[in-house]
């Protein structure tokens, strides 16, 4: 088994059991305000890790290439308040015009 | 019902993404849409994608993505008291608990229970459909494109990851946190193996939170 189907099975088991458990725990239980603040920290500390090494990194190493371009078009697209999609699509056709062309 | 309805497609358009940017990481459309119909959670299953495509190993994958599905748990804390279910149908609610039908049964919840328990299983199902629907096409899209790379699929990945952060940053704390999640991503690259740079900012955000 390679490493894409461990996490494709790892990820679903996992992502389930800690929806389960949440549907069988007393509410008390996670009533605590800092561990409120802290879930609701931790996805964007892991986003803002993930658009940084989608963007910026490739095999390991720093590289600034097509791809930033792709990035600053959706940071527009996203100042402006565009939908989710318009703001993937205009990524993706930016960098891909930087790709083939440049 | 309304709210229900264009829930479930404005977030089936995030499944073309997800299934595009997971076949360009060099998963399968069978694993892509097993990822969606058992993982069923958009921030963890792009993860996974993200972190095994940087090179990352299968256990920073899931843990990564695991991390990220801890909300639903508690999502779930939330709505086991309003759902009253057992048995067969507590799997199933267990499964579509997520942002969108945890968000919109809390939305409805003002006007009167059975609104809020129908929202809850209207958007969850509805969403469940769409976004699996969404992620074959988007998967076996990009399957055709050969080389996804030319078709911008590498810069599509960052800015749905983008998507999902911007609505988080609301207070000047959480932009910086975030400015310094990606500072410190980038830095630790060359120091740390793939996918350990990602999971480590977890505990930046665990520090900030437990402290304040």
């Amino acid at each position: 088994m390679n490493a894409f189907w461990i996490a494709t099975i790892g990820t679903s088991v996992i992502a389930f059991a800690l929806k389960f458990t949440g549907h069988s725990i007393p509410q008390q239980w996670l009533e605590n305000p800092k561990l409120q603040k802290t879930n609701a920290l931790i996805p964007i500390a892991l986003l803002s890790a993930l658009v940084a090494v989608q963007t910026f990194t490739s095999e390991s190493k720093v590289m600034i290439d097509h791809r930033l371009a792709g990035l600053c078009i959706a940071i527009v697209a996203l100042l402006l308040k565009a939908p989710f999609p318009v703001v993937v699509i205009s990524a993706a056709i930016t960098s891909a015009v930087m790709y083939n062309w440049l | 019902m309304r709210d229900s309805l264009s829930v479930s497609l404005t977030v089936g358009a995030y499944g073309v993404a997800f299934g595009a940017a997971s076949v360009a990481n060099g998963f399968s459309v069978l694993q892509s849409c097993l990822l969606s119909l058992l993982t069923f959670s958009g921030a963890s299953q792009f993860a996974v994608v993200g972190v095994i495509g940087a090179g990352g190993s299968a256990v920073s994958a899931i843990a990564t993505a695991s991390l990220l599905g801890v909300r639903n748990g508690l999502y779930g804390v939330i709505m086991a008291p309003r759902l009253k279910v057992k048995g067969f149908k507590r799997v199933i609610a267990a499964q579509i608990t997520i942002d969108e039908s945890t968000g919109v049964a809390l939305g409805a919840e003002k006007r009167n229970e059975a609104a809020m328990r129908h929202g809850f299983w209207l958007t969850g199902f509805g969403v469940f459909f769409f976004w699996n629907l969404f992620t074959l096409a988007g998967a076996l899209g990009a399957q055709a494109m050969g080389d996804t790379r030319a078709w911008g699929l590498d810069s599509a990945v960052p800015a749905a990851f983008l998507g999902l952060l911007w609505p988080r940053l609301e207070k000047n704390s959480d932009r910086v946190l975030a400015i310094v999640s990606i500072i410190f991503a980038i830095a630790m690259t060359s120091v740390l193996p793939a996918g350990l740079p990602i999971i480590a900012t977890a505990f930046i955000a665990i520090a900030v939170g437990l402290r304040r």
